[in-house]
């Protein structure tokens, strides 16, 4: 098929406009049905016994008590998941994770599970397994894991990517390296330099819906899966790999999905709970309890970040560069690198160098959180940058915008930048009320700007038209944020009919192809594409239908406002043809008619965001209040404006909390302090502003209405932001996030012990 | 697990007194339920005190008021007297938990659940309340801060129960007030809490004073100092800064997740010097 993907310039009928979703009255409704909302007859309750110990070996497991007790129907251990992997490491720490096999490396490591009668039973199983445990001395936080002294907690790791390879095995996984230019020569020729060392602590995504999944494994070998996922096809096929199975043979169904933010783009429970049903022979259901999802899943990193940006009085960059560290959990991942990829990509530099190094730490398996691993580096630069700008006497914005990449700037990760919206959104920003509204005593404001890659990737898309002229379309990317919706639109658009005569649905793994998951902001970039194209092929079928009833070449026939038109003096007196009479007449000029799409998406624009955010401070108590919050984003294109500016609003309300109060607490025995919500504090309501948002609209060249990916951008200058406010509040730098009130109090305290 | 509903105190009591394993008494349920859903404790007996005459009533008596053990929170918000004799008791009670919360707990759940950091607990304490207990041996009645003994434990003995917590009328030229420290507006756990009560003379002259901390020692403090610290002055500045001092000084806190022993300490100043200064605008101190 050929499909030009170029952004081509059109006025818009139904993109732009802000329909209710069409999964919206059931989810008010409690209709709609999540992970834990389903049910088979016979299914028996999985339970998951975890480690109690932040590290230690598993010298045996002693299942048969449990085994023996009335109601249980399996017991499993990391012997019923051999290692399938075959040689596929990154696949290896999936399979670990899901049911440690030699070592417990985190507090909440899956050790064992339980399929019982009733979830009563399946508790009284876990408590008769016997673990003999061995355990070994741990180590939680990023800078410690790097000592020479540390404990490793896995030896064979050499770390990768030095010059030459290390005689001594550590907790560094790999170093990494970003930038271009003499930052030497550069820092020799600024005026001003800005050194600073930043910390932030780990977070989770926060998802109010716990893991859950029902898997059915049958005597023939094949299975179903229902799970809360924000990628079903990478479930199947992780799933059937840990499981040996032929992925066609495995169904996964995804349900509505209650937050994930990244923390569903990972199997945890889901091989196990297909290996009990494969054991007991029933369904099992395993639904994760709040306290699992925090001690076993998710995490985003803690950091540890270096930064040095050097000025000239004019206040031009001359040089910049920071070292980044941050935690992958007990496996390694790539987390510093995208950190030390993203750090400076706002910025236009002659001279820039980042390092990142993967650490590994005693915690759970870090996962992808929103723009993963880009909030804290831009919360290190962009303190930084606000500090150089205060030294060199220059407003932030102004400094931010002299400096600002541009289309034709090299980026300190690599490529060079095609249109952008980095100074657009600045510029917004400066002209912004909120930049001149006054501020009271204790009040302080900041801004800070982020970026975000956004991703593409692999996408099938069917469009289906009934014979009554409705449209039904089956998507593979499953729908976080309203993209249901902004896909009814597209392909209303595409078309030429109403939003209303279309039904988006998210299809299960056997009745589509394969689609990538929902990350990486792609699921309405790419699925809006397949989208078009699959509406474009349904077309090109209408328009030969509507060739054939008329009996006329099919090349004088176009599609026009959703009606079939012969074109030419000679058709004067053919009438067009609507969609619905076209689709009514199907089954007499050739059966159902219907639009595919496969494609790989490339191009996915890059996104840049500003925030502004305005903070008062209690000075002695250190508490504090957000007063007002302003994202200024660029979408490219907003194809349902109202489900962007909730994007832009949830991401600056996960990073207000990141910011403010989130952090794991881990105490010196390496266990989590806090895996709830009550001392795990996300905002509540009461806790934020309204966010005002703005959306501009640069648009990416290489989609056909000019979308770029908008979920995740949004939460990486928050953290900056509120950084820089409260430093001006407070009137003492803030360096290390979460910026909880004791951090704020003993901040100001010392600052003013410093100044007696 | 066995479940009861009695209709009587003595019958309530009797139940608790002759169980031979574990027993609990549910009133509102905002702790019990939530221990046993995480597997915390598995109680053999429950004693739902609800259906017992008179428990859910705030009554007005002669000598002020009798709060039942079954009493929610949400129901001594819309009590216009109780607020208007105690301001401070009852906002105590209004930040627990969430609006849902509220309209199941109850302060003597609150207070028996023994947690250093109940909301409830120092506002009752500066309120000079008392609780009514009734036993196997009878009825008796302690001050409030003599029922906790420490994070978790009460000096209440097998088949005790509450059944009200009782208030004074409010003297003449008193006011109350509550203030705790959480890092997000609702929905959360007092990190330092302080209530005061002030009454003062004609003058505006501080004549006797309750100062009571929550979550900076394994139960609730009753600081005689800081009392000390207010009476026979007005509230002016230097009294403030006294009573600051003094409650900085007394608390013994801890570093925990919610909290660094050095942030407690001063902010259990800072509350306490607040809440005094409402409570002495509400006594009617200029």
């Amino acid at each position: 098929m050929n499909f030009d993907p170029r952004y081509s310039g059109r006025n818009f009928a139904s993109v732009g406009t802000r329909p209710i979703r069409p999964d919206g009255v059931d989810k008010v409704t409690g209709r709609a049905r999540y992970g834990a909302d389903f049910n088979m007859t016979g299914q028996l309750v999985g339970r998951v016994l975890r480690s109690p110990h932040a590290h230690a070996t598993i010298r045996k497991i002693d299942t048969s008590k449990a085994e023996k007790l009335n109601g249980v129907k399996a017991v499993i251990t990391a012997a019923d998941l051999p290692d399938l992997t075959d040689g596929d490491a990154a696949l290896y720490d999936i399979l670990d994770n899901c049911m440690a096999r030699k070592k417990a490396l985190y507090d909440g490591h899956a050790v064992a599970a339980v399929a019982a009668v009733d979830a009563r039973t399946a508790r009284q199983a876990l408590k008769l397994i016997e673990v003999d445990y061995e355990v070994l001395p741990h180590v939680t936080d990023v800078d410690e894991a790097m000592k020479h002294s540390a404990p490793v907690l896995d030896d064979t790791i050499f770390t990768e990517g030095l010059e030459q390879k290390p005689v001594k095995s550590s907790n560094v996984t790999k170093r990494s390296q970003y930038g271009h230019g003499d930052i030497h020569e550069g820092f020799g020729r600024a005026d001003f330099v800005v050194e600073r060392s930043f910390k932030t602590e780990q977070t989770h995504q926060g998802y109010i819906e716990p893991h859950a999944c029902v898997a059915s494994v049958s005597s023939d070998g094949t299975a179903d899966l229902w799970v809360c996922t924000q990628g079903h096809f990478v479930y199947r096929q992780h799933c059937a790999q840990l499981l040996g199975m032929e992925a066609s043979k495995l169904r996964v169904t995804s349900s509505e999905i209650g937050g994930g933010f990244g923390g569903k783009t990972h199997v945890w429970a889901e091989p196990v709970a297909l290996a009990l049903s494969r054991k007991a022979g029933r369904p099992v259901k395993l639904v994760m309890t709040r306290d699992e999802v925090f001690r076993a899943s998710g995490p985003t990193s803690a950091t540890s970040i270096d930064v040095r940006i050097g000025a000239r009085k004019d206040g031009t960059i001359t040089a910049a560069e920071a070292t980044l560290r941050y935690s992958c959990g007990p496996y390694a991942g790539m987390w510093a690198e995208l950190g030390a990829m993203t750090a400076f990509a706002c910025y236009r530099l002659e001279n820039v160098r980042t390092v990142g190094y993967e650490v590994l730490v005693n915690r759970p398996k870090t996962a992808a959180y929103r723009a993963p691993s880009a909030p804290m580096a831009a919360f290190a630069v962009e303190s930084a940058v606000d500090e150089l700008a205060k030294e060199i006497g220059m407003d932030p914005v102004e400094f931010r915008i002299r400096n600002a990449a541009q289309e034709g700037t090299r980026s300190s990760y690599g490529p060079v930048y095609g249109p952008i919206g980095i100074g657009p959104t600045l510029e917004a920003a400066k002209n912004h009320p909120h930049m001149k509204a006054p501020l009271g005593k204790n009040q302080g404001r900041g801004m800070a700007c982020g970026f975000w890659f956004n991703f593409g990737g692999q996408t099938c898309t069917d469009l289906n038209i009934g014979m009554d002229g409705s449209v039904s379309l089956a998507v593979g990317t499953v729908d976080v944020g309203g993209s249901r919706a902004s896909l009814s639109l597209v392909a209303a658009e595409e078309l030429g009919i109403a939003y209303e005569q279309v039904k988006a649905v998210v299809a299960d793994t056997s009745s589509l192809g394969y689609n990538d998951m929902t990350d990486g902001s792609r699921g309405t970039f790419s699925s809006s594409m397949a989208t078009i194209s699959a509406a474009r092929n349904a077309i090109k079928i209408l328009r030969e239908r509507a060739a054939q009833m008329w009996d006329v070449p099919v090349d004088d026939v176009v599609w026009e406002n959703g009606h079939a038109i012969a074109k030419g003096e000679k058709y004067g007196n053919l009438a067009a043809l609507s969609l619905k009479e076209i689709a009514a007449g199907s089954g007499k000029t050739g059966g159902p008619i219907a639009g595919h799409s496969e494609l790989v998406a490339d191009g996915a624009g890059v996104s840049f965001a500003t925030h502004i955010c305005d903070i008062e401070v209690d000075p002695e108590t250190g508490a504090t209040r957000v007063l007002r919050y302003t994202v200024v984003q660029d979408a490219g294109k907003a194809v349902h404006p109202t489900y962007v500016e909730g994007q832009y609003q949830g991401g600056a309300a996960q990073g207000i909390g990141w910011a403010l109060n989130e952090e794991y607490v881990y105490g010196k025995d390496g266990r989590l302090q806090n895996p709830g919500f009550l001392d795990y504090r996300i905002p509540v309501c009461s806790d934020l502003p309204m966010i005002d948002t703005q959306i501009l609209e640069i648009p990416n060249p290489n989609h056909p209405y000019g979308v770029r990916g908008v979920g995740e951008t949004s939460i990486v200058p928050p953290l900056a932001a509120i950084a820089n406010a409260v430093s001006n509040a407070a009137g003492v730098r803030m360096t290390h996030i979460p910026m909880s009130p004791p951090r704020i109090l003993a901040a100001i305290e010392a600052e003013r012990e410093w100044s007696k | 697990m066995r479940y009861i509903r009695p209709h009587s105190m003595e019958d309530a009591v009797g139940q608790l007194a002759g169980s031979p394993g574990t027993a609990a008494i549910l009133a509102g349920g905002s702790d019990l339920l939530v221990r046993m859903k995480g597997g915390f404790i598995e109680p053999d007996l429950i004693v739902d005190i609800k259906s017992i005459d008179g428990l859910g009533e705030i009554r007005e008596t002669a000598d002020g008021f009798s709060i039942g053990a079954a009493v929610s929170c949400a129901l001594m918000g819309e009590s216009a007297a109780l607020k208007r004799e105690w301001p401070g008791v009852v906002e105590a009670a209004k930040l627990i938990g969430s609006k849902q919360v509220q309209g199941r707990c109850t302060i003597v759940g609150n207070l028996c659940n023994a947690s250093p950091a109940a909301d409830s607990v120092p506002a009752l304490v500066a309120a000079g309340a008392r609780a009514l207990i009734i036993g196997p041996g009878g009825r008796r009645t302690v001050a409030v801060e003599a029922v906790p003994t420490g994070p978790g434990k009460t000096s209440l003995a097998k088949g005790e129960i509450i059944e009200a917590i009782l208030l004074d009328r409010r003297a003449p030229r008193s006011g109350d007030a509550y203030l705790r420290f959480i890092p997000r507006t609702e929905m959360d756990i007092a990190v330092v809490s302080a209530g005061v009560k002030l009454t003062l003379d004609e003058q505006g002259v501080v004549k006797s004073a309750r100062v009571a901390l929550g979550a900076v020692a394994p139960t609730v403090l009753l600081v005689e100092e800081a009392a000390e610290a207010l009476i026979g002055r007005k509230l002016d500045e230097a009294a403030l800064e006294r009573l600051a001092k003094v409650c900085s000084g007394t608390c013994r806190p801890i570093d925990d997740k919610r909290g660094t022993v050095e942030f407690r300490r001063k902010v259990a100043g800072v509350l306490a010097g607040r809440a005094a200064t409402t409570a002495y605008a509400r006594a009617g101190g200029k």
